[in-house]
């Protein structure tokens, strides 16, 4: 948890990897980083040691590639540990850039990256084996094996680890409900090539799975380029590829092109950018290219096209430089740079933060609008879409926002174990207790559904006491004009419709 | 029936380490450190996993090295640690050429495998095999 330099405002993000197993491995529940260091530097927690090392061989190096491969050559701890690090966008502090982890995830939203970068802080490696003692191993296995079970067994499983993430592109665009060309339209016809299909069929070289899950839902393809004036002469790059990436610097910005894609998202891990906000505010910035709003001037000569993957993966790169006004804007999210050029109504930021890959109906913008972090996975208004799509109905308001509001307050007990949103099924409030009973908590806390559902309640109002702290007002919320002109696939949102669930969720929080 | 831990298809390994985590299981605790099997990356989780787990040597580097015969040989390859005979040194870790004996620092002893296979029950990506030793 951070205050986010992106919305100003709460910031807390979730990341796959190993972070969250290896903080308890080294014997601790939390680590808090306070102050910041004059010269650059990375920490490593190692058990109960912490070591202070000097980073600044490592500051300004071109590529967070090169940085994760430089601390894994330094550090103890190899198969074990988690190496959370920041590229050159968390040191230019670039309001959404992100802090990588295992090389392949993020900490991607709401700017964290930043947060490291305004400390002097390039890494944080954690390691350590200890043992956790239960008071009773047999329950302990049985437990285990349950959940266990249950994750081998489940259907997610079989589709996550076949096409990860990216599986959703196909159906998202079918559904008409995938954000292209900045939201002026809902699915492109050469979506199929940015598809989890296509990706997995021709370009998947290697899965890998967060530490203790047997689904591996992390995709990597292998993108083989030639040489151009050496024959025979190949580089290999991996690049891991999911949803929300695929949305933001695919569809959005008209990449089709699967390469193209490709050399795009390396480019954005080599900088450590969030892909979902970078993707949004090139959108914005392509949209107000293309009507004149923005020139050459501004741009300097990098004529911004729907699909031109070339100019994008510059833009990119000057984001992160800011070699001038409008590339810094740009770095401090659309947010800001549309309140300073002009044409907010097609800036698609919710609460500050750049919009997910989802116009599936209204319960997701609600959760992009009333959600603590203003993330999709909040509340996960667009699963509520899906199914009222299924349904073939609209939502009375009142439903929808008690529904929203219980899916936020529950999502709290489940980020407060750090379970994967994607095993949630699997995790119900009886899981939950079991679980937590199994591992000795039974003695600490109450644990009934009716206490869990409380404290859920209760975290969220905590969230949002420091929301209201820092200004928020749900009052002031901006509707972007744009998501009220594209048809959803439950049909137009109106303004008014939006206004009203809003309130309705805000008067569950007194 | 004498059985050996067998890495059958390392190119399969997604780098999980449910594996390692049953292996301290079998002792009905959570965590690593009890672990006779590690699980890494081959520099970097992009060009794939080592598995490291004991061959079950039939004449085991390890035992020879053992100074208090804290070792034994086991029937069908490996070895069986003794506890209490054991005086903690660490010879045995820089014996072992594939780097299979795991040091428990709690205990300051080592971890030895098995060869139970209980780690194999939990790969679910069918790396790991329990073989019958002939
Ligand atoms: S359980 Fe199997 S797939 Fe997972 S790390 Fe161990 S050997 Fe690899």
């Amino acid at each position: 948890m951070f205050k986010s330099p992106l919305t100003g405002n709460l910031g807390e993000s979730y990341a796959g990897g190993r972070s969250a197993t290896a903080i308890r491995m080294a014997g601790y529940g939390a680590i808090v980083i306070r102050g910041s260091s004059e010269t650059p530097i990375y920490l490593a927690v190692h058990g109960d040691k912490v070591y202070f090392r000097d980073a600044s061989g490592i500051w300004g190096m071109r590529s967070s590639y090169t940085v994760g491969r430089i601390i894994r050559e330094l550090e103890p701890g190899a198969g074990f540990r988690t190496i959370m690090r920041i590229g050159k966008a968390g040191e230019q502090l670039v309001s959404y850039a992100c802090v990588i982890t295992e090389t392949y995830r993020h900490f991607g939203r709401l700017g964290l990256g930043a947060v490291f970068g305004s400390k002097k802080l390039k890494a944080l490696v954690i390691s350590g084996k200890h043992s956790i003692k239960v008071p009773d191993s047999r329950v302990y296995r049985e437990v285990y094996d349950k959940i266990f079970d249950l994750a081998i067994k489940s259907p997610l499983m079989k589709k996550y680890h076949d096409l990860g993430t990216a599986y959703n592109v196909t159906p998202l665009n079918e559904l008409k409900a995938l954000p292209s060309l900045n939201l002026k339209q809902t699915s492109l016809e050469e979506a199929v090539n940015i598809s989890g299909e296509t990706l997995a069929e021709n370009y998947l070289g290697r899965r890998v799975a967060c530490i203790h899950c047997p689904v591996a839902c992390i995709h990597l393809a292998s993108l083989r380029e030639p040489y151009e004036r050496e024959p025979y002469f190949y580089k290999t790059t991996m690049v891991s590829y999911d949803y929300e990436p695929l949305y933001a610097l695919g569809s959005m910005l008209g990449v089709t092109n699967t390469i193209g894609w490709l050399k795009l998202m390396d480019e954005v891990e080599v900088q450590g950018l969030d892909a979902i906000s970078v993707g949004v505010v090139l959108a914005w910035a392509t949209e107000a290219y293309e009507k004149g709003l923005i020139t050459d001037r501004e741009t300097m000569d990098i004529k911004l096209k729907w699909g031109d993957y070339n100019a994008y993966i510059e833009a990119v790169r000057r984001i992160v430089a800011q070699p001038n006004e409008f590339y810094a804007s740009l770095a401090r999210g659309v947010e800001y740079a549309a309140s300073k050029y002009g044409w907010l109504d097609f800036a698609l930021s919710f609460g500050g933060n750049e919009m997910p890959g989802y116009h599936t109906g209204l319960a997701t913008y609600i959760t992009y609008l009333t959600g603590s972090r203003h993330s999709h996975l909040d509340s996960a208004g667009y699963s509520l879409d899906e199914k009222n799509i299924k349904a073939g109905r609209r939502q009375a308001p009142n439903e929808m926002a008690e529904a929203l509001f219980k899916e936020e307050s529950w999502r709290q007990i489940l980020s407060s174990l750090v379970v994967c949103l994607f095993a949630r099924g699997i995790y119900t409030s009886s899981t939950v207790i079991e679980s937590l009973k199994a591992a000795g908590f039974s003695s600490k806390f109450e644990l009934t559904e009716e206490s869990l559902a409380r404290v859920g309640v209760e975290i969220l109002k905590y969230k949002y006491m420091f929301k209201i702290r820092e200004g928020f007002n749900y009052k002031n919320l901006r509707i972007p004009k744009r998501i009220l002109e594209t048809p959803t696939p439950l049909g137009l949102l109106n303004e008014e419709e939006i206004r009203e669930t809003i309130n309705i969720f805000f008067k569950f929080l007194r | 029936m004498v059985y050996r831990l067998a890495v059958i298809d390392v190119e399969r390994c997604v780098g999980c380490e449910l594996c390692m985590f049953a292996c301290s299981r079998r002792f009905g605790e959570g965590g690593l450190a009890k672990s006779a099997i590690a699980v890494r990356s081959i520099g970097g989780v992009e060009r794939g996993f080592i598995v490291i787990v004991c061959r079950a040597c039939s004449d085991p580097p390890c035992a020879k090295v053992c100074i208090v015969n804290a070792l034994m040989i086991r029937k069908g390859g490996g070895v069986v640690l003794n506890q209490y005979k054991c005086i903690g040194c660490g010879r045995c870790i820089d014996a072992c050429p594939v780097k299979a004996v795991f040091w428990n620092s709690e205990i300051n002893k080592p971890n030895i495998c098995v060869h139970c296979g209980y780690c194999a029950k939990y790969c679910p990506h069918e790396v790991l095999k329990l073989e019958k030793v002939v």
